[in-house]
């Protein structure tokens, strides 16, 4: 804190109507210009929302105030007082909690060990453990935190998990709670059950700062937004004041259209034809069971789901990474699901193209360079073995022309693909899939980690794709994308096909009730 | 294969950063013994590189380096430590001794070319069963090398005392010496005006040393195989993507990189030893793994490395003959701080390098373009 060093420097009061007030924070890692100058204000008994695209500075951010890394230059105010958090210690005696996106709870603990632990009040447990069990007991009933004090962690679905993460800062007393993108791996019906807490804890005065990438929950439940972009905080606006849209422009910088501009679909023939599809997996727990699936040429099935549910299997499967009993017919002819010939290199040769999941782990070789990644998978091609070398400048032309065509920057074939942004990697991949022109195309979270400018970008490839009459099967736990972009959505629950719904005739709430395994008021047995 | 240090950092200034620490603490080393830094440097570089006599040996291990540097840098790619160059070279001297033995060749360059593949299909087979077990068992591919060192050096001796062993020539567990016809041009054969002496160890399978570094790089960087063992080394989920089989290409990786190693037998088994003699390979599998982290995995690098390890070779012993103070284990000790330094503590001048260069890089690069316009802002 370089600023605050000279020894005549007084800082100003804060304001005590404030919870937090950040002034001038700044935070460089090597050359990258992670917070710039950021100053903000958040006010006692709001939920303040954080917006911004991936790489914007949220956690960064984040992260400096709850004591992970120490700020360039700049102030903390917390409720008034200018406060130094050097450590998470400090953040948590100042009265802050945080939910981190990744929770951090001892799977094997029951709930109230995880509550206390870290913040015991003697060498005995047992008086720490009655006081907790009495205040968990009077937040579930202040609250709808209802959570089996004495249940393990690891036995518990992830909304109360989370549940768990708010109460062990609770218990920590806690006024100001930080979620970093809390509802990334609920159902809907649990982010809202989420929303209502947080909306209980605000009426009750404490501060929440929600971190999101999401627009439709910056609109639901904060009172005020923060928008950042590149580091920098570019307006905070009153939510009621908002609208996606401007939101959006603020966090890109240009505008953008947030809804998939398409025509009605006009399926043809089946593509791709799965019957009774199942995999176990290394644990000798059934992933995938008995799937059924048609796929018709000129449109896009989504699958929708919560994330661990088989979607991701479904998709192993089908491009060639895991052995499956069943059947899969590609334009009308089987494909082997075991053996030699149920590689992804057979795959290919179907005309099943695929956009994985995880890119940086699949789709790019993240050390090489483009040019090496638009070969990726497609390594045998005859274009680029001429003979017993490799053609390089082959490569390098193909992907200069398709980098050019995907609109990818900064169009240099020779930076490593770990150089480029998230939307951009993805941009190299789909190009590397869509300009093979295969009769399926197969899509894992498509703008997972992609900035809202891409999105749109990447959306209008799919759906160009479709409109060319190929097949698309799209997974993605984003419901708003799985509903903006399919033709046909299929909703998995626990390895099953729950129910198969056409976009315009449902909704989230329908949706999100199948995705909890729910169909006609009965829940589905979980396993 | 890193973005933030230009390449020259990358591939000769930190390995040379590396060495001068080296050098510096073998010379606290050797002052503390009492002996002069500064001469017994003179010593050594003058030992090894100082005259026709002193390249002679210093070129001879570094051909053996050679061998045994791309055998680990191979395995380097596709992500595995082979551990066991020591006895994928000893049985590839058992391949060479084999095939020169009980073959009548005509001329040497014939029995070069079979001893050739004598030596790499041996090599190649004894890194086959760890590969083996790696790829289909999950055995770790290190721990099972280092046991197939032991197991080839009991295999040498079982041979060497009991089967391969001269009848009455005075016992020593050594093969009968190979055929005249098949003895290898020396350096004093191929260029007596460079003032190579007739016991030059140094032969022609030093150019082999070279062909194969140049092989290694077509393999590596400009075949489809190369690309395929890359990309799994970089990433096993990306490899399963793209339909690279990681079974075959672990085993590919590790049959070519046990082939290398094994080729080391052409320079020390046929070239000098011209037998087979107990311990053919004198440390050169495991000085093969310095050279491979030294010379970064690239075949340019590896014959630097071998270079400069041949010099502590052949100068480290010139040293322990004119310093009777500073003796073999003080010359072990030199070579292990070079290692020590270019391999382990690698990253003790890399990290400083690269924030030395990003913060230098952050000055001239002009900020990213930035879009201005804020319209709707606020």
């Amino acid at each position: 804190m370089t600023s605050s060093s000279g020894p005549s420097y007084t800082p100003a009061p804060g304001d005590t109507s404030l919870a937090i007030e950040l002034r001038g924070i700044s935070k460089a890692f090597g050359p990258v210009q992670a917070n710039k100058d950021i100053s903000i204000q958040v006010k006692r008994g709001t939920i303040h929302g954080i917006i911004g695209e991936n790489g914007a500075g949220k956690s960064t951010l984040m992260s400096i105030l709850y004591g992970f890394y120490k700020a360039d230059a700049g102030e903390v105010f917390i409720r008034g007082q200018r406060t130094e958090i050097p450590d998470s210690q400090a953040a948590i005696d100042a009265g802050i909690g945080m939910v981190f996106q990744h929770f951090k709870l001892v799977e094997n603990f029951s709930v109230l060990e995880n509550v206390i632990l870290g913040a015991e009040d003697g060498r005995l447990l047992t008086p720490s453990l009655a006081k907790a069990r009495k205040l968990l007991k009077q937040l579930a009933e202040d609250y709808e935190m209802d959570v089996d004090p004495d249940a393990t962690i690891e036995d518990l679905g992830v909304g109360q998990q989370q549940r768990v993460e708010i109460l062990k800062a609770l218990y920590r007393e806690a006024d100001i709670l930080i979620l970093d993108e809390p509802t990334g791996v609920l159902t809907p019906a649990e982010a809202d059950h989420l929303f209502r807490i947080l909306k209980g804890l605000r009426d009750e005065g404490k501060t929440i700062i929600l971190i999101t990438h999401k627009l439709r929950e910056i609109m639901e439940v904060t009172d005020t937004v923060s928008v950042m972009r590149r580091g920098e905080m570019t307006a905070t606006v009153k939510t009621a004041e908002t609208s996606p849209e401007q939101l959006a422009e603020l966090m890109v910088g240009r505008k953008v259209l947030l809804r998939v501009d398409k025509a009605p679909a006009t399926p043809g023939d089946v593509v791709l034809k799965v019957r009774d599809l199942r995999v176990v997996d290394d644990q000798n727990v059934e992933r995938l069971r008995g799937i059924d699936l048609d796929i018709r040429r000129g449109e896009i099935l989504g699958i929708a789901g919560v994330a661990g549910n088989g979607q991701s299997e479904l998709l192993e499967v089908l491009a060639g990474y895991a052995t499956a009993t069943g059947s899969i017919q590609m334009n009308g002819q089987d494909i082997d699901l075991t053996g030699h010939a149920s590689d992804a290199q057979t795959r290919r040769a179907r005309s099943i193209a695929h956009v994985p999941e995880d890119r940086q782990r699949e789709g790019l070789i993240m050390d090489f360079a483009a040019w090496e990644n638009i070969a990726f998978g497609y390594q045998n091609d005859p274009r680029y073995n001429p003979g017993l070398l490799m053609d390089h400048a082959a490569m390098r032309q193909d992907c200069t022309e398709k980098m050019a065509r995907f609109d990818v920057r900064p169009p240099d074939p020779t930076l490593a693909a770990k150089s480029f942004s998230g939307g951009n990697q993805q941009k190299i991949v789909l190009a590397r899939e869509i300009e093979r022109n295969p009769d399926l195309l197969l899509v894992g979270q498509p703008t997972r980690g992609v900035d809202i400018g891409a999105i749109e970008f990447i959306h209008q490839q799919i759906v160009a794709l479709r409109d060319e009459g190929k097949a698309i099967l799209l997974v993605s736990v984003e419901l708003d994308e799985i509903m903006g972009l399919s033709d046909r959505i299929a909703v998995m629950f626990d390895g099953r096909i729950m129910g198969e719904r056409l976009p315009s005739e449902t909704n989230q709430g329908e949706l999100g009730l199948l995705m909890a395994g729910i169909t006609n008021g009965t829940a589905g047995e979980a396993a | 294969m890193n973005d933030t240090l230009p390449k020259w950092v990358d591939i000769l200034l930190i390995p040379m950063i590396n060495l001068a620490l080296a050098l510096f603490v073998s010379g606290i080393v050797v002052a503390l013994i009492g002996e002069n830094p500064f001469e017994a440097l003179a010593i050594l570089v003058n030992g090894a590189v100082g005259s026709a006599y002193g390249w002679g040996y210093t070129l001879f291990y570094a051909t053996n380096f050679i061998f045994t540097g791309l055998g680990v840098a191979v395995a380097f790619h596709a992500r595995m430590f082979n551990i066991g160059g020591e006895g994928q070279a000893a049985i590839g001297g058992l391949g060479v001794a084999l095939v020169l033995l009980f073959v009548p060749w005509p001329h040497w360059s014939l029995a070069l070319l079979a001893a050739t593949l004598g030596a790499a299909a041996f090599g190649a087979a004894w890194a086959s069963i760890p590969a083996y077990l790696q790829a289909r068992r999950g055995s770790h591919i290190v721990i099972t090398t280092i046991m197939f060192n032991f197991i080839a050096s009991a295999l040498m001796v079982y041979l060497l005392s009991r089967v391969l062993l001269v009848p009455g020539a005075g016992g020593a567990p050594e093969t009968a010496r190979f055929a005249e016809a098949v003895r290898l041009p020396s350096a004093y054969d191929i260029a007596p005006w460079l003032g190579f002496r007739r016991s030059t160890p140094l032969n022609i399978s030093f150019f082999l040393a070279i062909a194969s570094c140049i092989f290694v790089y077509l393999l590596i960087w400009r075949t489809r195989l190369g690309y395929e063992i890359r990309s799994f080394g970089k990433s096993e989920p990306g490899a399963i993507y793209a339909g690279i089989s990681p079974f075959k290409i672990t085993m590919i990786a590790m049959l070519i990189s046990g082939a290398l190693c094994g080729l080391m037998a052409t320079n020390s088994v046929m070239g000098e030893a011209e037998r087979l003699v107990i311990d053919p390979v004198q440390g050169a599998g495991f000085v093969g793994i310095a050279v491979a982290l030294m010379g970064r995995s690239h075949p340019v690098g590896v014959f630097l490395a071998a270079l400069l390890f041949g010099v502590l070779y052949q100068g480290g012993a010139e040293v322990e003959f004119e310093i009777p103070a500073i003796t073999r284990e003080m010359i072990v000790v030199i070579q292990a701080l070079v290692i020590l330094f270019t391999g382990a503590l690698d990253n003790m001048v890399r990290l400083p390098m690269e924030r030395l260069f990003l913060s230098m890089r952050r000055k001239p690069e002009a900020p990213m373009p930035t879009r201005t316009e804020e319209k709707a802002g606020s």
